[in-house]
């Protein structure tokens, strides 16, 4: 993804000028009920301008008109350059996908025909080579790639992508590197990830949220209350004798209803997708936003969230009567050969702690490699025959071994091990046992805080592991997670889950296999990471492109964020309507009761002004809230009651009393520059 | 003011407040259904009512069922009451000879009772007979008042509930709340009145001869079993037509001060038993410490206004509060609190003349009822007006705690608002709608009896009363016309049924929703915050929409008062 411009740079400014006229358009406008109501005052008192009303000079009445038209023009303004900053997005996708071409296999030997990517039926097959790009979302059936998908990730080191298992999706718009694949199509023309992801980022599939629907008829209902307040006065203005102009009781209503929610409403929204978006998170629906600042539960898997992806090997246990520096000797002979991290780090441990000095295995060595059947590794140096392994594994192997007092003692070492939350690899030199490496988990630095944090804002975490229940108690108590599900299959994930929503918990995951599916689809929010297979990818609601899973933490944030931006804007709308009150009411009934001066307590210079402030005031403080509903509010992690308090004070005391400087201020200006 | 009024004013709201756990225990028995230590006695009384007609008092409904058996229950009492006042010229139990009552005054009256407002166009002890009294108007004294209870039953039900569109039988509630709560508290509560001189006969009137040797009619009749249920279902209807301030209806200072604490005694009660019914009393004690600090804040503006009196009743030489209008056994503080209490709730009995208050101190009680009367509040509708602020007041600021707004459990969404908001807006509508057309109207005109602000305010007052099922009279209001009878009338009914249809809407809504457990991430209900929170939303949503008119009514009156010109 491009990096994120300035809000207000004229590159994103401009176009939104011009959006912001194109979306006066009444069919559109209609949308937002509140503006749509807004504009047809604006509309009625342009027209009244023909007729002159007594009591008010042309000059006042021009100034009243303009300023609403320029609160609704700020409105659609706020809205226009919400979308601009995806549209910039959506131009390069849009360019990447118009020159994609595929190699479609005929189905005879390895012939292909070219033909454009929109033709390209779902089920078809496809050729993909060096270099290419891929034209289609799909599974590869056959071959290995190495895959650069900056096109969709903003991440130029390349992924490999290889036929079965875990990481066998390819997405439409991504360039193959080296060797060559065939793709099986799983999209329909027009409906891949590239065309959801243009359709997302310019706001072309935005429906209104659930809670954006509930606050819209709150709005719509404030409205239709204050309508009801202002339409009456003219029957008793009546009463008393008097007439109140219409300008007047339009630019009252036009104040009171809540134009600053309404106008910022669609531009939150947007921008909270927005936000997700630049986090190279896809929603695919602002309901799953949402929810997700409501989860309760959040499920994470221990590798690669809770401890570093690899563990590292701490220590190492002779058996009693083993030298252990035989036991390191043994240990760093049969890991040499072993290029994963573990290994890796078994030779470092032997090297460092115990002055084991090979450097590389002597000629004639074999290495015995690790094998799903036997699930050890070893090598034969010199005749001997070393090996380790999964300490279960190791005593099959060796039955004879797996007899006497070093069994019993390999056991206790072994739970002792697995009680601090580490790993055992059992170490066997010709049939006999010598003694066990501890790998250790290691846990993320800070992780245990960021827990803490989470658990303050009310929600729980679990850990999930395919560890046994002994490993995983010891890790979840280092890192400071709430639960843990250990030996976890895909079942029981999928059966904590309902779990957790039938006593009425919200829950979120992320996962990446095919077996994960089941349990994203299940999920309140499932994050599905971009590696995954393509089952994974549709079963989520988002798809994380940086594959991430400490992610889901952030995604929970940014959930939160939009929600508080929105009840902060509407607070602050509303709070704002007691001191319109104060500015407007004395001046439109001054007239009729001069004693009513008194409630004029800003002391604002006549009553003209008051009123022209006071519309001022409601339009101008719209572009003002723009980098707030786009940015939105702060976020820190904390619980309701302190979050509220903060929030509450800010925008609720705030905004009763922040109009009373802002009318008073502009009407200073105002009587100063003789406007009214 | 003094000492002995503020003392007068803390003591009652201590008294109150300690009433509200006994009172909600035993309301959350009859909620829940459970026997009380009533039983043994009325239990086959009831099983026999509903042996009668034909109920299964466990069978469970749904909202709409719920809504449709308490239209028609309702309806089906007006027409009743409608018939007998039609025919009063007919009917027995007529001693004093009392003609029919006129289609557009039975019509009012009717509507009056059925909707709890009890809002009196006529001087009772002058137009109504002993039938039409006990027949025509008491009955709707006790079943309006257990409805508004069965409603805030099906609320609550709504609220504590979980993914069902059972609210519980409204037949099986109203006989409840009847059998065991309103007639057993009458009987004692009229005992007390008669011991303390309330008189309790048949017969419709003595001859007294009086000092100069003049001959007097004092009217009489059954007064202390109408005064009971009178207060304490807030209905409002007096006997006579001072109603409270009458010697025989509120004799002494110590029936006033029951008088007062029976009105708000259900409604405190009830923001107890909501508490207990969503598991969680805290719940029921932030609401009504919210209520309190409105009613105290209100009480204290009237007293403090009432007791300063009137600067320009000072330049003559007349010192002392307002005392126009007010009975001098009570005095400024407890007429100033009652009229608090009785608007607060929606009873609308009085024992002082609102019309005789000073500007300002009359602003309360107008003030009181245009919120929605939802300070502590009328049986029943007290609670589910005040939690139709609660869910409005949830769901605008409970987005800042970054999650979908939940209230006790149960997520607040669109339907919730759209009905919370539809129910809001009836009293918006209906008083300051019917107050316009009354403004321009020659008939509305004709009216008030004060002219400038003040008789605005009449009219203003008129509706917000009738439309708050209040009924207590700003007096000065010539309200017996049929102009009158049949705007007031309408009002009444809108005011009720058509906040009661939403209120249980919104309870089928909620019950068919799951519960969310409370974590730390939810928004609080409780504490200051919340309750700050919802102080500030009932001024906001529920006030600021009458400011309009009260600028033009009371303060203009009171502003005019200080430049030393009165109306």
């Amino acid at each position: 993804m491009t990096a994120p411009t300035s809000m207000f740079s004229a590159a994103l400014v401009v176009p939104a000028m011009r959006g912001a006229v194109e979306k006066l358009d009444p069919r559109a406008l209609i949308r937002n009920p509140v503006m749509f109501v807004t504009a047809c005052i604006a509309l009625l008192l342009t027209a009244l301008l023909a007729i002159d009303e007594p009591g008010l000079s042309l000059g006042f009445q021009i100034q009243l008109v303009l300023w609403l038209w320029l609160t609704v023009i700020f409105g659609t303004f706020a809205e226009a350059l919400a979308e601009g900053r995806g549209r910039a997005q959506a131009a390069s996708l849009r360019a990447t996908q118009a020159e994609l071409k595929a190699k479609l296999m005929l189905g005879v030997g390895d012939t292909y025909e070219i033909v454009p990517a929109s033709q390209v039926e779902k089920g078809e097959i496809v050729l993909v080579e060096t270099g290419d790009l891929i034209p289609a979302d799909g599974e590869v059936i056959a071959g290995v790639a190495s895959v650069n998908e900056a096109a969709i990730t903003g991440e130029s080191a390349p992924v490999i992508r290889e036929a079965g298992g875990d990481r066998s999706a390819v997405t439409a718009g991504t360039r193959v590197l080296s060797d060559g694949i065939k793709v099986r199509v799983t999209a329909e023309p027009g409906q891949g990830f590239l065309d959801r992801m243009i359709a997302l980022v310019e706001g072309a599939e935005r429906r209104k949220t659930p809670n954006e629907i509930a606050l819209t008829i709150l709005l719509v209902g404030l409205t239709i209350i204050f309508l009801i307040a202002v339409a009456t006065i003219p029957g008793f203005t009546a009463y008393a004798g008097g007439a109140v102009p219409v300008a007047l009781l339009a630019a009252l209503l036009i104040t009171l209803i809540p134009t600053t929610i309404a106008a910022l409403l669609s531009a939150i929204g947007i921008a909270g997708m927005d936000r997700l978006v630049r986090f190279n998170v896809l929603a695919r629906s602002g309901r799953a936003v949402e929810a997700a600042g409501d989860v309760d539960v959040l499920l994470l898997d221990k590798t690669g969230t809770i401890t570093i992806g690899d563990r590292q090997a701490s220590e190492f246990r002779p058996l009693a009567g083993v030298d252990a520096g035989a036991l390191a000797d043994a240990a760093l002979l049969s890991s040499l050969a072993d290029e994963t991290p573990e290994g890796r780090s078994i030779v470092a441990l032997a090297r460092e702690r115990y002055a084991v000095r090979a450097a590389a295995l002597p000629a004639g060595s074999k290495v015995i490699p690790f094998t799903a059947q036997t699930r050890l590794s070893g090598v034969v140096v010199a005749g001997v025959t070393i090996r380790k392994g999964a300490v279960d594994s190791v005593l099959r192997a060796h039955p004879a071994a797996g007899t006497g007092p070093a069994t019993a003692e390999l056991r206790k070492i072994t739970e002792e091990i697995a009680r601090s939350g580490g790993t055992p690899l059992a170490v066997v030199r010709d049939g006999r046992l010598l003694g066990a490496i501890h790998l250790k988990d290691v846990v993320k630095a800070g992780i245990r805080e960021r827990f803490g944090e989470l658990r303050n804002m009310g929600i729980r975490t679990v850990m999930i592991t395919g560890d046994n229940p002994l490993t995983a108690a010891a890790i979840a108590a280092e890192a400071g997670v709430d639960d843990f599900l250990a030996q976890a299959t895909p079942e029981d994930k999928l059966a904590l889950i309902r779990r957790e929503q039938g006593e009425g918990r919200l829950v979120a995951m992320c996962g990446d296999g095919t077996n994960d599916a089941p349990a994203l689809a299940q999920a309140d929010v499932g994050v599905a990471m971009n590696t995954g297979t393509q089952a994974a990818r549709e079963a989520g609601n988002m798809v994380d492109l940086d594959s991430d899973p400490t992610k889901l933490i952030e995604i929970v944030g940014l959930g939160k964020q939009l929600l508080m931006t929105r009840g902060a804007l509407t607070t602050f709308s509303v709070a704002n309507d007691v001191a319109k009150y104060f500015a407007i009411i004395p001046a439109i009934f001054v007239a009729i009761y001069p004693q009513l001066g008194v409630l004029n307590v800003m002391g604002l210079s006549s009553p003209q002004s008051a009123v022209l402030s006071a519309i001022m005031f409601n339009a101008l403080i719209i572009p003002a809230l723009v980098p707030l509903a786009l940015g939105g509010v702060r976020y820190r992690p904390m619980a309701a009651s302190p979050l509220l308090a903060r929030n509450l004070s800010v925008f609720g005391l705030g905004g009763l009393v922040a109009p009373f400087a802002g009318i008073k201020l502009i009407d200073l200006a105002v009587s100063g520059l003789h406007l009214a | 003011m003094t000492a002995s009024g503020w003392a007068l004013i803390l003591l009652f709201i201590a008294i109150l407040a300690a009433l509200a756990k006994p009172i909600g225990l035993w309301l959350f028995a009859l909620y829940e259904g459970r026997p009380t230590p009533l039983h043994r006695f009325l239990g086959p009384v009831e099983r026999g009512f509903y042996r009668l007609a034909g109920i299964d008092p466990t069978e469970e409904q749904g909202w709409r069922r719920y809504a449709l058996h308490m239209l028609l229950f309702n309806l089906a009492l007006l027409l009743f009451t409608y018939a007998v006042l039609r025919l009063q010229g007919v009917l027995p139990g007529n001693p004093r000879g009392f003609d029919a009552i006129g289609a557009d005054g039975a019509f009012n009256a009717a509507i009056s009772f059925t909707t709890n407002t009890n809002w009196q166009w006529y001087a009772g002890e002058a137009t109504m007979s002993n039938l039409s009294q006990m027949l025509g108007l008491t009955i709707h004294n006790f079943l309006s008042a257990a409805t508004g209870i069965a409603v805030a039953f099906a609320l609550f039900r709504g609220f504590a509930r979980r993914e069902t569109n059972a609210l519980g039988n409204f037949w099986a509630d109203v006989t409840r709340v009847t059998l065991y709560l309103l007639l057993p508290i009458c009987i004692v509560y009229a005992l007390f009145l008669i011991a303390n001189g309330v008189p309790q006969t048949l017969s419709s009137s003595v001859d007294a001869t009086t000092l100069e040797g003049a001959r007097q009619t004092i009217a009489l009749g059954p007064v202390a079993s109408q005064e009971a249920i009178k207060l304490l279902g807030t209905n409002g209807g007096g006997f006579f037509n001072a109603n409270s301030a009458h010697p025989f209806e509120n004799p002494t200072a110590l029936t006033n001060f029951v008088e007062m604490l029976s009105i708000l005694a259900i409604g405190v009660g009830l923001t107890w038993c909501f508490g207990k019914a969503v598991g969680d009393t805290r719940q029921g004690w932030a609401i009504l410490t919210a209520m309190g600090v409105l009613f105290l804040a209100g009480a204290a503006i009237a007293y403090w206004q009432e007791a300063a009196g009137n600067p320009l009743l000072h330049q003559l030489g007349v010192a002392g509060g307002n005392m126009e209008g007010k009975e001098v056994r009570f005095g400024i503080a407890a007429s100033a609190l009652f009229a608090v209490v009785t608007t607060a709730a929606s009873c609308g009995a009085v024992n002082a003349m609102h019309d005789s208050f000073t500007a300002l101190g009359g602003l309360i009680p107008l003030f009181n009822m245009q919120l929605g009367e939802v300070i502590v509040g009328g049986v029943g509708a007290g609670i589910y007006g005040f939690l139709l602020f609660a869910i409005l007041a949830v769901f605008v600021a409970g987005l800042m705690v970054g999650r979908t707004p939940e209230y006790v459990g149960k997520k607040i969404e669109a339907r919730e608002v759209k009905l919370a908001v539809l129910a809001i807006a009836v009293l918006p509508l209906v008083i300051l709608g019917f107050t316009a057309l009354a403004n321009v109207l020659p008939a509305g005109l004709a009216g008030p009896l004060n002219k400038g602000p003040h008789g605005f305010s009449e009219i203003l007052y008129a509706f917000t009363s009738s439309a708050g099922n209040n009924g207590s009279a700003f007096a000065g209001l010539s309200a017996g016309t049929p102009f009158y009878n049949r705007l007031t009338g309408i009002a009444m009914w809108l005011g009720r049924f058509f906040v009661i249809v939403p209120v249980l809407a919104i309870a089928g809504s909620l019950a068919a929703k799951r519960h969310t457990p409370a974590t730390s991430g939810s928004f609080p209900t409780t504490g200051g915050l919340w309750i700050g929170l919802l102080i500030g939303i009932i001024l906001i949503l529920g006030g600021l929409t009458f400011l309009p008119s009260l600028a033009l009514g009371p303060v203009a009156d009171h502003l005019a008062m200080i430049d030393g010109r009165l109306f």
